[in-house]
């Protein structure tokens, strides 16, 4: 790979050819802020709150777009960029509901963040403001368009990585916005709720119905874990508050990219379903009747001991498990060998 | 798996998900991967926009058939025609890669020999797929700089399982398509620790790492490490079990975090073997279908509730962490396991699932290298030998694990039943993406009832109106093993005279209808095709 | 005996003043008469004077009839056709000497245009390829073919030839850098998606001489090794497209076009796409995306379309009148090309007159005439007699021009440095009743209703741009509103996505720079000169020229106006409704607007 010497923000920096203006920053720790750009999809150059001063060019134009060439000097944060910035979140702000304080997206809205480190308290611009219903009839996620600042990452991801092209940009100028084919909600598209427009989404145009008002994104504890559905071996963070689960985010660091469908995004509720068992049950007289672990482990002991010992150990037999853990299922065999018998297997057939 | 551990040495998915994007050629053969294994499917489909050439081979026309180059709309059971049919047009073009067939595998005569007939107007008697669309997709997959295969169980849950998947790996050899990235042959494991269980000697005939229990130096090794005496024969596989239940050779089972009552075929014949146990454990989660015919249930821990690892479908290693804790009194399976082995007498002393994981690893060459520390946000894929090994992405890169890989020369078998007068439609079974097997766990999360909460069974428009039927009505779908009511999808995803249900819901257990006859190799019933009548209820 | 030649103009403009059925009517008649033979009629494409429409031009005397319609018809035949009267009702009348006028290049409007780019519209049938060939058709092709890749681009590039849809980039470095870049498949594109309010030059080339653009779009291929091409046009220009089948047809049956053109190993196939007409999609990047079936929205540059266009393939896109301009090239070639024009601007420009200008249409100069001569001798001024105040330059993109800057050289770097730009050739002339805040408020309206929606900058800024300037031209404007317009539009300028959102403040900063007094006059005075804010207008009785008639008493819908008979009328200010009744019904000049 060859190499190109630019300078930014006065300090020499040699970077790979090919790479953007933003990838070259960050890569030495400048954070250059952005709505729209995102490293898995297309550069889209929409939202221009990376614009950059380049030394020699007429406009500002937007780092994540803007390849790296030799001798580049660019200034990330100069007056004129700052200025851009703010103007640029004045204008988002003037179409953008002021409801930071019950807004589910505080605190991880990107929104905020960028009007705290540019000094932008709202907006001066008076004028029309969106006034499109919200969207809430599906069960995973609330679409709240006026919120949406249409830096069009949801789109992206729909497209290029899900393929469901559920969602797209309709309309033109102050009225534009993404939504469905002929505008219907969401459940009438092509969507199938992978939820990964809702991960992306910076503001709170997107969010989830689970864990709605249990806290805020800092509150909860984020526990890396992998996915207990199919065999893909989807990593992701559950947050948890007060014993409870709140919320699923991608591990966009992970194997997959961050990349999840809708049972491992929404489908973990059963964890704390009604149904669930909590107690060790003896069937006594065809009724089950609560016991004790210790009255369990006895019965079952006994009892396959009094089947080895009548008809041997290859009349006692056992499933493992597909859904478990490899120490489980180690442990399983294990068990059942130790016990005299190789009749163990799974559901690998089914 | 038998079948890619007797073509290739090993049984496992051949490449990683990774690579997908930029293979050049895809089969996708008995796989609906989008809705079984979604993220599977997106890659698959970033690969197509990439510019990769598809190719889907399945009796429903599913959401790839929309990317596909080339769709073979097979009838179900007719795989192994289909694959020798593309190996027939590769070996006659001269497409085949004669270097990759001289260096790194045998019995290639044998399997020329016998796709000899299998031409493509001869193969399009028996799949239906047109012979101008078999010579294209041949030519599309042998063509391309590199092309993977991805399968899952419309090619394993036939009584030809093992032969389907033979001939699936003949055709990867063919074109010297293994060995190398975004090539291979790929199994994608259904359940999100099938690999794992494997891995792990939950099966019959092995212990972990597939040391068989017939080796006398593995079953020694294992004996000194647990400090017990094991039994030198092969056990019995799930389908066995449950015939030796019922024919009381087997008295007494232990089902942890299994459903067989909806999983297996034939539910039944499950039901009246499950019934003529003397004592049956079930531990899980939920009060299954299969845990009211036991005599003990212990309550589990979801996996949120506890720490330990999986294996992806790609052979990587994973961890699970500890989330919640435990709800009520249910514990983890490994601390029951680990109590029950107390009271059996065994010296087991686990603390955490790390000090169970180190035992593995000790005992298994593949694991040896893995520990709880290295697995980070990645995991490691096994084989991973030592502790500095960074772990096996891509098997049999120089050879294959059995040394050279291993054509076979199968031949096409019709299923165990075909349709009648009286049957006269072919049943095939899989999954929706809304739901996970049994339903155990999706049929309990409140916002995937509320998309999808009951049977549709799908039927062909001209089948629907010939039964004088339409969406939605229920119908009495029966085989000669039981019958079950189900809601109708009129929909031409299905080809006349085939009707596809899915087994998650137990109001209308498919596998009342199913067929138990397994492939006699590998012991995988053909749930994928049944003979059933129906009718208007 | 030698046939005379009819040419009568088929171009949108003139079919939609009649000419269709003229021609119906003069069929008929010859046949009638039996002396059809004698005729040759031909439907030529646009001659440009569409204010005169339907033209008819009578070969070989080269007279030249205007707004002719179907019931002048047995008058031209049995006064001109037959007897070789002149009809003077049906010739063009100098507006000011009054003189009838004869001969087309006698007309003012001619005079002094340039017709090279046009020089076949209204000269040749568009749809019989075989006039095209009469007419030096396809010869530059053939002399391109003729030369390696390298000396065709290097002849273009000497040839100064520079973009005509907008910014002006030099044709000849665009074609080196697309054939130069890596890849075997390579595209032409020709930007057909005339989106400018009262722009219809491309319109015109496309309907009046199609071959030339095919031919144009052949040599560039050959040049930079395209084989396939696709011309973008909207379809709102159905007579545009169908020429342009027909032609393409016609081409390929004549081995113009297709595979091995004229005998070499040179193919070229060319497609139409039809846009549905937003505006930007004649952004390049916007209309590549709207060629592969997606959203017509602006993809960020690099990379450009020279490197990876459509379908990630290099292609070369350049517009309708750029491509017109190509065979001319090789016909005479870049040196005798480029005796037309200035040093930086080289040949002509094509332009449409509209607005308040005596001569609407299509007129083609030289690069560097200046303005005045443009709207003054060919234009024939202002309309009505008025003041003229300003010209819009450029469309959405450009600027206006007062008249201090009538002598300004039409070329491509003094407009910019004017504060207007070339753009792709509309020109629309304002009159002293024209407001310059009003027209601002009009631009903005455009592009804010076409901005794709993309990049926030455009799609938000031009939103509050317009806002403020509709309060503005309400009378609700605010000192800092001007502050506020010039802070949005640098930052429009400075950051957005495309060119469009680039350019889409320059009608009100170049309005600030020459009108800001208009502004300063609507905010702080509540006044509008033009008084076409209606808002900002009050209605006056000049009592002076008040004889009480009471007429508009009368009719005031709110009975705002009070007076005695014959006595002086008065407007309650409060009550009046500003609906401008009494001004129209005044026949004595005595209700003012202030």
């Amino acid at each position: 790979m060859t190499k190109v010497n630019i300078t930014l923000n006065g300090q020499a920096v040699q970077v790979e050819s090919g790479k953007t203006v933003l990838e070259a920053a960050q890569a030495v720790g400048i954070d250059i802020p952005t709505f729209c750009h995102d490293p898995e999809l297309s550069k889209a150059g929409a939202c221009r709150m990376c614009v950059v001063e380049v030394a020699g060019a007429r406009n500002l134009p937007a780092s994540c777009t803007t390849p790296v060439t030799e001798g580049m000097v660019i200034e990330t944060e100069s007056d004129r960029v700052i200025n851009a910035r703010k103007s640029i979140l004045k204008l988002t702000w003037a179409g953008h509901p002021q409801d930071c304080l019950t807004c589910e997206k505080t605190g991880s809205c990107k929104l905020q963040d960028y009007s705290y480190r540019y000094d932008v308290d709202g907006s001066p611009y008076k004028g029309e403001v969106k006034e499109i219903p919200l969207d809430d009839t599906n069960p995973f996620f609330f679409r709240d368009l006026n919120k949406c600042i249409l830096c069009g990452k949801c789109v992206r991801k729909c497209h290029e990585v899900n393929g469901a092209g559920a969602i797209d940009f309709m309309y033109r100028g102050f009225g534009t916005k993404v939504t469905t084919a002929f505008d219907d909600a969401i459940e009438e598209s092509s969507c199938v709720f992978c939820g990964m427009c809702v991960d992306i989404c910076p503001v709170g145009a997107l969010t989830p119905k689970q864990g709605l008002n249990q806290g805020r994104a800092w509150e909860a504890d984020k526990v890396l874990t992998t996915c207990p559905y199919c065999g893909s071996g989807c990593t992701f963070y559950l947050h948890v508050r007060d014993d409870k689960i709140v919320g699923v985010t991608p591990n966009f660091e992970g194997p997959m990219d961050g990349h999840l469908c809708v049972k491992g995004r929404f489908g973990w509720d059963f964890v704390d379903s009604p149904d669930r068992l909590k107690t060790p049950l003896i069937k006594k007289d065809g009724e089950f009747v609560e016991a004790t672990w210790e009255e369990a482990m006895d019965l079952i002991a006994s009892k396959f001991e009094g089947v080895r010992a009548q008809f041997g150990a290859d009349a006692i037999a056992g499933l493992s498990s597909a859904r478990t853990t490899n120490e489980e299922n180690y442990l399983f065999q294990k068990l059942l060998r130790s016990m005299g018998t190789n009749n163990v297997d799974h559901c690998a057939r089914l | 798996m038998a079948g890619l551990a007797t073509a290739f040495g090993s049984g496992a998915m051949t490449n990683t998900i990774g690579e997908i994007e930029d293979a050049k050629a895809i089969l996708v053969i008995g796989s609906n991967t989008t809705e079984n294994h979604p993220v599977i499917g997106y890659r698959i489909k970033r690969a197509v926009k990439k510019g990769a050439k598809l190719i889907v081979a399945d009796p429903r026309y599913i959401e790839l058939c929309d990317y596909a180059d080339s769709y073979l709309q097979l009838k179900p059971g007719t795989n192994i025609a289909l694959l020798n049919a593309l190996a027939h047009v590769i070996i006659k073009e001269g497409l085949a890669d004669e270097a990759f067939i001289k260096d790194r595998t045998e019995n290639f005569a044998a399997l020329k020999a016998t796709v000899e007939k299998y031409t493509p107007e001869y193969a399009a008697e028996i799949t239906g797929v047109p012979a101008e669309e078999i010579v294209k997709a041949a030519r599309l997959y042998a063509e391309a700089e590199v092309a993977s295969i991805f399968y899952t169980m419309g090619i394993t849950q036939h009584t030809t399982g093992t032969n389907n998947v033979l001939a699936v790996a003949n055709l990867a050899m063919l074109t010297g398509n293994m060995g190398k990235p975004s090539g291979g042959v790929n199994p994608l494991r259904g359940q999100n620790n099938v690999q794992g269980a494997c891995d792990m000697g939950a099966l019959p005939n092995v212990f972990t790492g597939y040391q068989k229990v017939t080796d006398d130096a593995a079953r020694a090794k294992f004996a000194k490490a647990w400090g017990v005496e094991l039994a030198g024969k092969d056990g019995l596989t799930v389908t066995d079990m449950l015939d030796a239940a019922g024919s009381k050779d087997v008295r007494a089972m232990y089902i942890m975090g299994e459903n067989p009552y909806l999983s297996d075929p034939d539910s039944t014949h499950v039901q009246q073997c499950m019934g003529s146990l003397d004592f049956l454990v079930v531990q899980d989660m939920f009060m299954t279908e299969t845990a009211e015919f036991a005599d003990v249930v212990l309550p589990a821990v979801s996996w949120a509730e506890k720490e330990g690892t999986f294996v992806n479908t790609e052979r990587r290693v994973q961890k699970v962490n500890p989330a919640l804790k435990p709800r009520g009194n249910a514990k983890a399976d490994w601390q029951i396991l680990t109590q029950l082995a107390t009271k059996l007498g065994f010296d087991w002393e686990y603390d955490c699932a790390e000090d169970i994981f180190k035992e593995i690893a000790a005992l298994t060459p593949s694991y040896a290298g893995v520990t709880y520390d290295r697995l980070g946000v990645m995991g490691i894929h096994w084989p991973c030998p030592d502790e500095v090994h960074p772990g096996t992405p891509i098997l049999h890169v120089d050879k294959f694990s059995r040394g050279l890989g291993h054509f076979s020369a199968v031949e096409h078998q019709d299923p165990a039943e075909v349709p009648d007068e009286q049957y006269p439609f072919i049943l095939t079974t899989g999954r929706i993406l809304y739901h996970y097997h049994t339903g155990t766990m999706t049929r309990r999360s409140e916002g995937l009832k509320q998309i999808h909460n009951e049977e549709l069974m799908e039927l062909n428009p001209l089948d629907a109106q010939a039964l004088g039927v339409e969406e939605c009505d229920t119908v009495k779908v029966s085989s000669r093993r039981g019958s079950v009511k189900s809601r109708l999808k009129v929909t031409d995803r299905v080809p006349p005279g085939v009707v596809f249900m899915t087994f998650h819901f137990k109001e209308t257990a498919a596998n009342i209808l199913t067929n138990s006859e397994s492939c006699p190799t590998a012991k995988i019933p053909e749930l994928k095709v049944c003979a059933v009548n129906v009718e208007k209820a | 005996m030698e046939q005379r030649r009819i040419l009568l103009c088929a171009g949108t403009g003139c079919i939609s003043s009649g000419a269709l059925k003229a021609r119906d009517a003069l069929l008929d008649e010859l046949n009638k008469r039996g002396i059809a033979d004698q005729f040759e009629i031909v439907s030529s494409g646009c001659h440009g004077f569409c204010e005169q429409g339907p033209l008819f031009v009578i070969h070989p005397e080269d007279i030249f009839y205007c707004r002719v319609q179907a019931e002048d018809i047995p008058e031209l035949v049995e006064e001109y056709l037959i007897n070789g009267r002149v009809v003077d009702r049906l010739l063009y009348m100098d507006p000011i000497t009054n003189e009838h006028i004869k001969n087309h290049m006698e007309i003012g409007f001619y005079a002094k245009q340039n017709r090279r780019v046009l020089h076949n519209c209204g000269v040749i049938d568009p749809e019989n390829i075989d006039e095209y060939l009469g007419s030096e058709g396809y010869v530059g092709l053939k002399n391109a073919l003729h030369m390696e890749q390298v000396a065709i681009i290097d002849e273009m590039k000497k040839s100064g030839l520079r973009g005509r849809g907008g910014a002006g980039f030099p044709t000849g470095m665009k074609w080196d850098f697309t054939y130069k870049a890596k890849g075997k498949k390579k595209y032409i594109v020709c930007n057909a998606d005339e989106g400018d309010p009262g722009a219809f030059m491309d319109r015109s080339v496309l309907e009046g001489d199609p071959h030339a653009v095919i031919e144009g779009m052949a040599i560039a291929a050959y040049a930079i090794g395209a084989d396939e091409g696709y011309v973008y046009v909207r379809a709102e220009y159905p007579l545009a497209i169908k020429r342009l089948r027909l032609a393409i047809t016609a081409a390929n049956e004549r081995g113009f076009l297709g595979n091995n053109i004229l005998g070499t190993t040179f193919n070229f196939n060319l497609k139409i796409k039809e846009g549905a007409g937003a505006f930007v999609c004649g952004e390049e990047t916007a209309l590549l995306a709207s060629i592969e079936g997606e959203r017509g929205m602006p993809r960020p540059r690099p990379p450009f379309p020279a490197n990876s266009g459509l379908w990630g393939k290099p292609t070369c896109l350049n517009n309708v009148e750029t491509f017109a301009n190509v065979p001319l090239i090789y016909r005479i070639g870049a040196e005798e090309y480029g005796k037309v024009g200035t040093e930086r601007s080289k040949g002509t420009k094509v332009f449409a007159l509209t607005g308040k200008i005596n001569n609407t249409g299509l007129a083609e100069v030289p690069m560097g005439i200046p303005m005045r001569e443009i709207i003054f001798d060919i234009g024939g001024g202002v309309q009505h007699g008025k003041k003229f105040k300003a010209v819009q330059i450029g469309g959405p993109s450009g600027g206006c021009l007062p008249e201090e800057q009538l002598d300004l050289p039409v070329d491509y770097d003094s407009l910019t440095a004017a504060g207007a730009m070339m753009g792709s050739g509309g020109l629309v002339v304002m009159d002293e009743d024209t407001c310059m805040v009003d027209l601002a408020r009009y631009f903005l309206t455009f592009t804010q209703s076409e901005s794709c929606g993309k990049c926030t900058p455009c799609r938000e800024g031009t939103k509050r741009m317009l806002e403020i300037l509709e309060r503005i031209t309400q009378g609700q404007g605010e000192p800092a509103d001007i502050d506020a317009l010039e802070e949005l539009a640098e930052s429009i300028k400075d950051s957005s996505l495309c060119g469009l959102g680039q350019t889409a403040p320059n009608p009100v900063l170049s309005t600030l720079r020459y009108f800001r007094h208009e502004y300063e006059e609507h905010i702080v005075e509540g006044k509008c000169r033009a008084g076409a804010c209606s808002n900002l207008v009050t209605y006056h009785i000049d009592s002076e020229n008040c004889i009480g008639c009471t007429v508009c008493a009368k009719n005031c819908p709110v009975n705002a106006i009070t007076g005695e008979r014959k006595q002086p009328h008065e407007i309650d200010q409060a009550a009046c409704i500003k609906c401008g009744v009494c001004f129209e019904k005044c026949k004595f000049d005595a209700v003012k607007l202030k």
